[in-house]
This record gives C-alpha cells, structure tokens and sequence, in this order.
C-alpha cells in the first residue's frame, strides 16, 4: 500500500460564535474573521508537519486548493508544493488537486505543473477535480457547464504537456491559437494524473476508460460507500475489458491512531466534529450548484436527503466513527479498518488526513507518528 | 378560464405551451421558475386577447436542443416561434428571464412585434446597484425575498411542493443557471443595443424588488426610444403574481392604446 499524507490546512483559530451567525465557512463567512498573524502561524506549523512526514515514510505529500473559505487557506496549492519541493528529496508531491472548470485559462495549470515537475525532478503528482460547488459561487463561472469545462480543460492540458507545439486548440469553453508549453514536463510522457472525487458516477467512468486508467481516490464519504464507488470503478473498467489495478484505487479520510479506542476518541472528538460542522457544512444551494451534479445524480442525491429528513443536526464523533467516514482507534482498529477496506476493494493508496478540523499541533505530531510507527509498516 | 394546452413545433423543439382568449396575439415568456399558474392577471389578459405562454426549451418538461446554450439562442429561438405562427403585431411580454428574451429578441427583430411589456426584466446590471442573490437563496428565503406582502409568503411556504413539483422545480433551476449564472442574469452587450428597439415599450416594477431593485427601470427606459416605467407599490418581483390585476390593468392600459 502506498501512504499519502494529505492537508487541508484549516484556519483553526477560527472564532465559532461567530462562524455559527454564517450559513457557511465558505465564500459568506467574512473575512475579517481572519488574522494574518495568526494565519501565518498556522501556514508555518502546517509546513512543517507537511515536510516532517517524508521522514516518517510517507511516499507522497499532498496539498489540495480550496476558495474563499477557512476550510483551507490554499487558494494557490503550487505555491505549498513550491515551498515542499525545496525541503524534501524523495517524497512525491501531490496537488489533489487544481480544480479545472474554475479557470479561463487552463495552460496555467499545465505551465505551473510543468514548472512544479521540473523543480522536483519529476517528483510531481497532477490532481485534477472540478471544486466544490460553493467554489461556483466562489468564482461566478457556471455550474452548469462545469463537466464540459473539465473535460475540455483537461484534453487541453494533457495535449500542451504532449503535443510538439505550437499547435492550435479550438474548443467549446477554451480557444488559443498558440499552444507552445515552455517548460515541457519533466516525466514522460506527463506527470501522473490522480482524479480524487466524492464519487459521481460521470467521473468515475470517465476516468476508469482505458485511454485514461487514471487513479480515482474516493473523498470523505462513509466506508459503505468508499467501498460501492471502488466497486463502481472496477465494474467500469471491466465493461471497458480491464481489471483494475489496486493502484487506480484510492481512499481519502481522516485517520486518528492514539494508544487505545479510547483515548483517540477523546482527543479526536472536538477536531473530528469541527471539520465536518464547521468548517464543511454547506447549505445544498451552495454545496450542489445546478449543473454541478447531472440531473439525474441530482434528483437521485435530493431524494436521499428527504429520506434522511431535511432537518440538519450536528454530526457527532460516534456518527462519523459508526460510519467509517473517519477512522479513529488503536493502531489494531485503525489496522483492521483499513485492511477490511482493502479486502473488499483491493484499493492501494490511502490518503492519510491526519491533521484535521481544530486539531492543534502536538496532538497531531503524535498522531503521524504512531500511524508511521504502527500503521505504515503492517499495511505496506 | 382555463387555458388550453398546445404544442409549438419550431425545427425540432416541441414545446408545451398555453393559450386562452381571442383577439391579437399576446405572448407571455416566463422568468427563471418556469411557467407561472394560470392566474387573474392572464385571465384578464385573455378577455381581450390571444394569449400564448410558451414554456421556455429546457424548463418543466419542455427539452432544450443542444444547441440552445444562451438567451441569444433563446432570443433566436423565439424568433423563429414567432415566424412559424405567422404572427403579425404581436404584443409581447416577459418578466425577470422572459422579460430578458423579449428584451434580446427586440433588439434583434422587432417586425412581428406591435408592443413590448417588461415586468422586471433581467438582462440589464446596474453597477452600484447589486441584484439578490437567487442562487444561493434556500427555497424559503426565495419565497420571501420575490414577494413583498409576507403574510402572502408564508401562505405559500405553507404549502410544500409535491414530489412531482419538486423535480420540476429542480429541472427549473438548473435551465436558469445554464442561462442567467454567469454573467449573472445579464448580458453585458443587451444595454448598448436597446435603441434598437422600435416598438412602444413599457418597463412596469415592483417597488419593493429585492432581487432587481426598481431602479433597474431608469436604465431601461434611458435607453429604449419610446418607453414609459409603471412602478407597482408594495410588490416584489413578480407583479403578476403578487398584483395580478393591477399588473394586468397596465399592460391592458398600455397596449391598448397602441
């Protein structure tokens, strides 16, 4: 199995009187309630446990982009894994990554992830994702052609990293004349393109077809359904007449290892809880955007949500450990969680989220490296 | 009087349309939510003409062709309704979203057309003057925010859609952001082209608008040639619906003298 160690980096300090007075920790949540002073402590520790676990062993060390919220504070992710590519030497770098649909120029992303390969001596992993629908909000471009643009910003990257240019691109979304990448990408034919997703069944069979394989790592989601999407997968790529490799299939989730069940629930409650109510929680209008989703995942998702009753409550430490959407325990749970995943899925790339929500700095230092000293090593 | 339904073939698109009354041809486009009840407004209306009201490719259960992406494509789209039925002197009306057709639609080709009535129409951005936010509104929030008599909204929001009206609904919401998400509900080149428009035209609003405000109306009527404002006290968005008779009173007053 091979170890992502993956960060959001959350604003912790965050005052939650009055992010409860917002509807959401994204795009409304004003920006007053963000001190640089404080943000930049943060930017600081959060490198450091982002270098650090190259050290412990992790084969790749991943940031991701987020906007105009205090969910994460990287709008601009290069710019981490500029930082992370001068104090580490082996480790990948991973953006999971740059969200497609969001800008009007997409050779950006294919300069600065040429630029990030080069600087890294092909140490680079390519991330490509659509945004979260608050994210549509966020930059005002619209949802409803956010499949159209992925795809179509996404041939377009892959064609400047591949094709001798310059060369014309003519598209529906995206036009230039001039397509002439300088730098080329340092691996050939281009960096490895990872797609990590909450699972919509469009972007699963788009990236399990055989011209693509590319890796797809299921985000967040409760462990029934991590499993029913990596099935998804594999089912796809078998109507295209292939079996999946364990290195298409990834899992995203929190993970928390303390000494015993325990005591990882008492100090991981408070952050766990956090990230889910305070820093995630969306009103649906701004979460699923129209178009963000096909219509047909839509009404599907819409009527999963009145069964469940509309009524929205806090979910609690128990909810996300019973679910499995967080893996909280003893190295032995937290071992045995992951290997009935494995024994389901066949899935080969855990991402590790093991700073979380509030979760302060020492407690997350212990947290890496009991999963590098108890986990790591049993699952590899 | 209950309207008929009809069907408007025009080159592919079959869409489901209602029509009620005799008369001139009056067609009414409707705005962002789909096609509104049948209420006192289009009664009225229909006493004294042809009234037509097309429900828009894309909205209710009306398919869009693939190649209808924009309110130009609808503004053409509608252009060739309008050659098919024939259609002389037309009076037409649109509110919010129609009301942003017709408006694209005049500026294109006003032949067919003998009036044109904007109830808050869409297509125009004031700078300074921000529009509401429809996107990112709960269902309740919209409801309270497009109708200024809240007694009226809370009776509304008393009654909850059915299953059937809430995928309507969702199908609405997702033709309107394919039209008015980005730029939003506006087309930034509609504003330097409304001297183009040659009919009488009148531009009635709400004045307790707080999604356009009412002093969207000025910028409409500096820029088309013969144009008057109709301001509707203690109304919202939708003047039809929350005024239908004295809306329904201008338009009559209006096109009746054309």
């Amino acid at each position: 199995m091979e170890f992502i160690f993956f960060h959001l980096m959350p604003y912790r300090p965050l005052d939650m009187a009055e992010r409860a007075k917002h509807r959401s920790a994204w795009v409304v949540l004003p920006n007053t309630l963000y001190d640089p002073k404080k943000g930049a402590e943060e930017y600081a520790s959060y490198i450091e446990q982002l270098v650090s676990a190259e050290a412990l062993g992790f084969d790749v060390i991943a940031v991701n982009e987020h906007h105009q919220t205090a969910y994460g504070m990287m709008p601009a992710p290069n710019l981490i894994a500029a930082a992370l590519i001068q104090r580490t030497k082996r480790a990948k770098i991973a953006v999971l990554g740059r969200a497609l649909p969001l800008t009007n120029n997409p050779i950006w992303i294919a300069e600065e992830f040429s630029m990030l390969d080069n600087l890294s001596r092909g140490r680079l992993i390519a991330g490509f994702v659509r945004g979260i629908g608050t994210e549509y909000h966020a930059t005002g471009i619209n949802p409803y052609f956010s499949q159209e643009r992925f795809q179509e910003a996404h041939d377009l990257i892959v064609a400047a990293w591949t094709r001798p240019g310059p060369f014309e691109f003519e598209g529906q979304h995206y036009n230039f004349r001039y397509v002439n990448l300088w730098p080329r990408p340092y691996q050939q034919p281009h960096p490895p393109i990872w797609i990590p997703s909450q699972g919509s069944s469009e972007t699963i069979r788009w990236a399990s077809h055989p011209s693509r394989k590319y890796p797809f790592l299921v985000t967040f989601s409760a462990q029934e359904l991590v499993v029913r999407y990596l099935e998804m997968y594999r089912e796809e790529a078998r109507k295209h007449g292939y079996e999946a490799e364990g290195n298409q299939l990834g899992w995203a989730a929190p993970i928390y290892v303390a000494e015993t069940d325990e005591r990882a629930k008492q100090e991981a409650a408070r952050a766990i809880e956090s990230l889910f109510n305070d820093y995630l929680n969306n009103p649906w209008e701004m979460l699923l955007p129209p178009g963000y989703m096909s219509l047909s995942s839509m009404q599907r998702t819409m009527k999963m949500r009145k069964s469940l009753g509309t009524q929205a409550r806090r979910q609690t430490v128990d909810d996300l450990m019973a679910s499995g959407t967080a893996v909280i325990g003893s190295p032995k749970t937290v071992r045995a969680q992951i290997e009935r995943v494995r024994e389901k899925t066949g899935f080969n790339r855990l991402v590790s989220m093991l700073q979380f929500g509030v979760l302060p700095d020492d407690l997350t230092r212990r947290n890496m490296e009991m999963f590098a000293a108890e986990v790591m090593p049993h699952l590899r | 009087m209950a309207p008929e339904e009809a069907t408007l073939e025009t080159r592919e698109v079959r869409a489901r349309a209602w029509r009620a009354g005799r008369g001139r041809l009056l067609v009414f486009l409707h705005g962002a939510a789909g096609v509104p009840p049948w209420n006192p407004f289009f009664d009225a209306l229909a006493k004294h003409y042809d009234v037509l009201v097309p429900e828009h490719p894309g909205f209710g259960t009306t398919p869009s062709p693939a190649w209808l992406r924009n309110v130009g494509d609808m503004a053409m789209y509608y252009l060739d309704v309008l050659d098919n039925l024939k259609a002389e002197r037309v009076h037409l009306v649109g509110n919010s979203l129609g009301g942003w057709i017709a408006a694209e639609l005049a500026v294109r080709n006003c032949s067919r057309l003998a009036s044109l009535s904007l109830i808050s129409p869409a297509g125009v951005r004031v700078k300074g003057v921000p529009m509401g936010d429809s996107f990112i509104w709960s269902p309740p929030e919209a409801v309270r925010n497009l109708y200024h008599d809240q007694a009226l909204a809370e009776r509304l929001l008393a009654e909850p859609p059915t299953e059937q009206q809430a995928e309507l609904i969702l199908v609405n919401r997702f033709a309107a952001a394919k039209l008015g998400w980005e730029p939003r509900w506006h087309n930034p080149a509609l504003e330097r082209w409304l001297h183009r428009i040659s009919v009488p035209t009148l531009v009635v609003w709400g004045a307790q608008d707080k999604f356009l405000p009412a002093r969207y109306a000025d910028a409409w009527k500096a820029r088309i040639p013969d144009a008057s404002v109709e301001l509707i006290a203690e109304c919202g968005h939708l003047p039809h619906m929350e005024k239908s008779e004295l809306a329904a009173r201008k338009v009559l007053d209006f096109i009746g003298s054309r």
